[in-house]
């Protein structure tokens, strides 16, 4: 039986993190290879970064960081953020990446999902969703709506047509990252996250709002999503991988818990 | 010196990373003498099985790779490294290397998870091994350690060839072969620890058999 996976995310600006990072031993790391090291150690099944570099000339710097990484952790690992084309995925798998993950690229472009598939499989293409709850109308009928841009501009797409067609196109798993609970620290937003893993058979990762250990917990029971994506919650020292791995266990969840 | 197969089969710098990281000597190479002068030889592969076969072929690798393992050179497949040692895979119906019994099957469909929920394919993530028989490439590595899962077809080999089983949807081999002669459905250099232990064993495993061969 699979197990559930903790995967961290650590967001790279200009091949530094965008905060500061602090463990155990109470050092502020800004380094995101000394980081990713640090959370492969401390038992994360899975790291992601996002580039949120604004100008595409620094883009280098951030592959050199992906080259880094992966000489470093032995654990699949993920990027995503500035990656709209087949030649930019092939960039980031090429630097040592298992996977690469699309987003607001794919609203504007959803064939990008079938050629990512078709070249690298579709093990290789996650596709993040950033959705706002908002009133259901015909157009919207889930009451979810795919957003794009930080969600500052609305798509007019349903999140669970959206998902299906994510899915049908090739996409080997799906990150639904609630805007509405993003930053909330309340918990993840179950109800979506179940909608769509009910809707999809490929893989969920749960994203945006965890706060303590127990939200993992229920986003993968409650909200049946296949891994649950955390930030802050272990960024700021408050939380370890292993105190959240515990806790899923506790709850009767399988978990990876030697590493 | 190991040496990995390069057959344009996908993540060949993941293995030689996680080997340097453990500090174990390797080249990356497709030529036929070299894989053969090495103390033991990483096969391994990301992709679909047909493609993989004519890869082989026309870097006239099929010859070679069978006077390896006909020569008891230490040998190790990985994914589908470990698939096209078999007979024949289903991904495709093609003919493959024959260098093991068995074939390679399609999980099938609708499967599901132990506690009901369903188990889509591919078999994506971290999973358990259960150990028919002792191995030494496991040797230090426990029964609760999990090793990273990506594929859609299943060994189906002899009985008496597996080492380990893995159970998702349905139970299937996960590690099979004999001793100087290992296939792992799983990528150990993406493993984490346990993943970077194996290849130590294997590399241990290769320096031995490489001393015995030169005391004999």
């Amino acid at each position: 039986m699979l197990s559930k996976r903790v995967i961290v995310c650590l967001d790279v600006r200009d091949g530094r993190l965008t905060k500061g990072v602090r463990f155990s031993g109470n050092e502020d790391i800004g380094d995101p290879v000394e980081s990713a090291r640090r959370y492969y150690e401390e038992g994360a099944d899975e790291i992601v970064f996002y580039d949120i570099t604004a100008s595409a000339e620094r883009r280098g710097i951030f592959l050199d960081v992906v080259a880094r990484v992966a000489r470093e952790i032995f654990i699949p690992f993920s990027v995503g953020g500035g990656v709209a084309s087949v030649a930019d995925m092939r960039a980031v798998l090429l630097a040592g990446a298992e996977k690469v993950s699309i987003n607001s690229a794919a609203v504007r472009e959803p064939a990008l999902i079938a050629r990512g598939a078709e070249a690298f499989g579709s093990q290789a293409v996650v596709v993040g969703m950033d959705v706002l709850a908002v009133p259901p109308t015909e157009a919207i009928p889930s009451g979810y709506e795919i957003v794009v841009h930080g969600g500052r501009k609305r798509t007019g797409l349903d999140a669970l047509a959206w998902a299906r067609r994510c899915e049908a196109l090739g996409a080997g798993e799906l990150c639904i990252n609630s805007i509405d609970a993003d930053g909330t620290r309340d918990g993840y937003e179950l109800k979506l996250t179940r909608a769509i893993a009910d809707a999809v058979s490929i893989p969920v990762i749960a994203s945006g709002g965890a706060g303590e250990p127990r939200h993992l917990l229920a986003a993968v029971t409650e909200g049946r999503a296949s891994a649950a994506l955390v930030a802050s919650i272990v960024h700021f020292g408050q939380y370890s991988i292993r105190a959240c791995k515990e806790c899923l266990a506790a709850g009767g969840v399988r978990t990876r818990l030697t590493w | 010196m190991l040496a990995i197969v390069d057959y344009g089969a996908g993540n060949l710098t993941s293995v030689r990373r996680a080997l340097e990281h453990c500090g174990i000597p390797s080249v990356v190479t497709a030529e036929p003498e070299k894989l053969l002068g090495a103390s033991g030889v990483i096969f391994p592969g990301v992709g679909a099985a047909g493609q993989a076969m004519q890869a082989l072929a026309a870097a006239g690798l099929e010859a070679p790779l069978r006077e390896i393992v006909a020569a008891g050179r230490p040998f190790l497949g990985i994914c589908l490294g470990c698939q096209i040692l078999l007979e024949r895979s289903e991904e495709g119906d093609v003919a493959t290397l024959g260098l093991a019994p068995g074939v390679c099957r399609r999980f099938p469909p609708d499967m599901r998870e132990e506690d009901g929920s369903p188990a889509p394919v591919p078999h994506m993530g971290w999973n358990r091994l259960e150990l028919v028989r002792p191995s030494r490439l496991f040797a230090g590595i426990g029964p609760e350690a999990e090793f990273y899962f990506v594929h859609s077809y299943y060994v189906d080999t002899e009985p008496g060839l597996e080492i380990a089983r893995t159970r998702y949807g349905r139970e299937f081999c996960s590690v099979y072969g004999r001793d100087g002669f290992w296939a792992v459905q799983f990528h150990p250099e993406k493993s984490g620890r346990p993943g970077l232990r194996l290849l130590e064993n294997f590399y241990a495993y290769c320096r031995e058999a490489a001393c015995s061969r030169n005391g004999s």
